[in-house]
């Protein structure tokens, strides 16, 4: 996941953004940002604040308020298990409990509320894989495929 | 030569579509494959389909193992251990009723000649015909209600919009499908893109407005790699752009991805983060549809919504307005999640029991142990018992029976659920995802959700039941939207319904 990323600086940053030419860019700004380089390295809000003349103070508030907003470079691996209610209703909570000593350290493993694969849950996303009637065993294969190692 | 269907949709991905249509295309390199919509039949994905001169015969759930037999069976579509038979006379779909869903898994999403050719774009071509009074009048007439979740009249919607006077003015889908359980509006993007964009541009010439968006969650990555194909594509034909199929008229439209808040499902909160913000809900009045996006006259329609339009303006609104039940008008797309056996899409007019979508469609649980409870409406849903299931699937019905359609998903547990569990959810789900604005759901929901530790840790249980009924009083009548004034829902939906499982002595208490 990392290697598609280019490496962060303030010039590369300032290029993709001075290309937005959309009302509302806050938003739309952080996320090119975090598609380019992985994450929203945090000298970027005042990048962001100069170029559509807007306060840091925003741009900040933009930054923490979404969940899938990140500061920090993301690890190899990303696995994100659903936790719904539809998800929870065939064993969500359980696959959870069990996720993190599945995996390994070099995977980041989050919660997400709802992938829209509710009848063939529990579901879950490895990096940009998902994953239908996950168990420990599907969920432990595909994070072996993204060739990260587990 | 030899047409064969094997689904893109994510679901039948995320069972394993995409190999086995690749070690299909490598087993048969003469036949034609289709990467189609979802026939909504999930539990059989992946399911290939091969054309025949009876129609389409399905195979499924296929797995790579047996796609060396397939491979021999689907030029004839001869016998195999997965033929399932002609694909429209299988029960489960030849008794629904198919309007919004019609060609969904039918048409290659990708193809907007295959669009036309499956009568796309008819109710566009009524609409220019029509002009946007009698288009706005149509969706009134036909008694069309939001199918985001509150069921707000269509109508009334489109007809203030278009009185609005303004320069600009803008059409907004909301696709920030994020309720558990549902995923229509997601297997309508990837399925059938372009019947999204032909109901945004019916509703922006209708109302007045050249320029729409679409508000899609990230979580659905195909979604908007299948909307913007298809803007992309319709605006190549002069679908969308300046001069609407020859009429003069413009529309045009764009895609905006979320970023994982809940609450941007909220009009408000998804205006202001279409706006670039922080998704914080805004106070109503003024309504959206008088001061909107960037302050101007918005007409903001679920996908579900908008997708009815194009039936209503092609077969008029006496057609539409046929079908349903009492209030409820039209065909409802039912979503089976959970623990069901036989989970997907049911489209039909309201009215259905939930007993029949359940046990009859869904065929029970898939854990095959008794049904125990069923969440209605998302996370915002109130849970029913097995024995309210013969209540009638229409708005009215189930806010008689003390529930909430929603946007018509339903989430099935059997009877290893702990509904102390599932209630406490509910409060840690608002708190986690409340905006912030207003303080019955800010703090409300945290509180909330240490009450019910204390009623189920057994630390002055009656007192603490009291003080979470008090708790969700406030949240109901005291908050800003829907986020704090429906968790109260599942709360006391569980508490009334399931009281004995918030006396458990098994709880883990972690």
């Amino acid at each position: 996941m990392t290697t598609s990323h280019t490496p962060w600086s303030p010039e590369s940053a300032r290029a993709l953004l001075v290309e937005i030419d959309e009302p509302g860019p806050v938003l739309v700004a952080l996320q090119t940002l975090q598609a380019a380089f992985g994450y929203v390295h945090s000298d970027s809000i005042p990048i962001v604040a100069d170029v559509f003349n807007v306060s840091r103070a925003e741009v900040y508030g933009v930054l923490t308020f979404y969940s899938d907003l990140r500061t920090t470079p993301p690890l190899d691996v990303e696995v994100r298990i659903c936790m719904g209610e539809a998800c929870q209703a065939v064993g969500a909570r359980s696959l959870r409990a069990d996720a993190d000593a599945l995996i390994g350290p070099s995977c980041d493993v989050q919660n997400v509320f709802c992938l829209g694969n509710c009848a063939l849950g529990p579901a879950a996303v490895v990096n940009d894989r998902m994953i239908g009637r996950a168990d420990a065993s599907t969920l432990r294969d595909a994070v072996m495929a993204t060739g990260a190692g587990a | 030569m030899t047409t064969i269907y094997v689904p893109c949709d994510s679901a039948a991905r995320s069972v394993g579509a995409d190999e086995i249509a690749e070690a299909l295309a490598a087993a048969l390199p003469e036949a034609r494959i289709i990467r189609n919509g979802s026939r909504g039949m999930l539990w059989l994905e992946p399911l290939v389909e091969v054309d025949t001169p009876d129609g389409r015969v399905a195979y499924g759930p296929v797995t790579s193992d047996a796609v060396a037999s397939l491979a021999e069976a689907l030029p004839t579509a001869a016998a195999h251990p997965l033929r399932l038979g002609v694909t429209d006379s299988l029960p489960w779909l030849a008794r629904q009723q198919r309007l919004t869903f019609a060609r969904v898994g039918i048409v290659d999403p990708r193809d907007p000649d295959d669009y036309v050719a499956h009568g796309g774009l008819a109710g566009l071509r009524a609409a220019i015909t029509i002009g946007p009074a009698a288009s706005v009048e149509a969706v009134f007439d036909s008694g069309l209600r939001g199918r985001g979740g509150a069921g707000f009249p269509a109508g009334i919607k489109w007809r203030t919009v278009a009185q609005e006077a303004a320069e600009q003015k803008y059409v907004c889908v909301n696709a920030d499908e994020g309720d558990s359980g549902t995923f229509a509006d997601r297997m309508l993007m990837e399925g059938d893109p372009f019947l999204l964009i032909e109901g945004m541009t019916i509703a922006g010439l209708s109302v007045g407005a050249s320029v729409g968006y679409i508000y899609v969650r990230s979580e659905y990555p195909d979604a908007i790699t299948s909307l913007r194909a298809a803007i992309t594509a319709a605006r190549e034909r002069g679908w969308l752009g300046a001069d609407i199929l020859g009429s003069g008229q413009a529309f045009d439209l764009h895609v905006r991805v979320g970023a994982g808040s809940y609450v941007c499902g909220e009009e408000t909160a998804m205006l202001e983060s279409l706006e670039g913000r922080r998704g914080m809900v805004r106070p109503k009045p003024p309504v959206p549809a008088i001061e909107g996006l960037f302050g101007r006259p918005t007409l903001i329609n679920n996908v579900l919504t908008i997708a009815a339009v194009p039936f209503i303006l092609e077969h008029g609104p006496e057609a539409y307005g046929a079908l349903g039940t009492g209030r409820s008008i039209g065909t409802q797309v039912y979503q089976l999640a959970g623990n069901v056996l036989q989970g997907g899409i049911v489209e039909t007019p309201f009215g259905i029991t939930l007993r029949e979508l359940v046990l009859g469609y869904a065929g029970g649980t898939r854990s095959g142990r008794p049904v125990r409870a069923v969440q209605l409406g998302g996370p915002l849903g109130a849970y029913l018992t097995a024995d309210a299931m013969d209540v009638s699937m229409d708005y009215e019905s189930v806010a008689a029976a003390g529930g909430m359609l929603g946007h018509g998903g339903i989430v099935v547990f059997d009877d290893t659920v702990d509904m102390a569990q599932q209630a406490r959810f509910a409060m840690q789900f608002c708190a986690e995802e409340s905006c912030g604005k207003c303080t019955p759901c800010r703090i409300g929901s945290v509180r909330g959700v240490e009450v019910i530790d204390r009623i189920i840790y057994g630390d002055a249980p009656e007192a603490n039941r009291l003080l979470l009924i008090d708790l969700c009083e406030v949240m109901t009548d005291g908050s800003l939207c829907a986020m704090g004034g429906l968790t109260p829902m599942p709360v006391l939906s569980a508490l009334r319904s399931f009281s004995e499982d918030f006396e458990r002595s098994d709880h883990d208490h972690r």
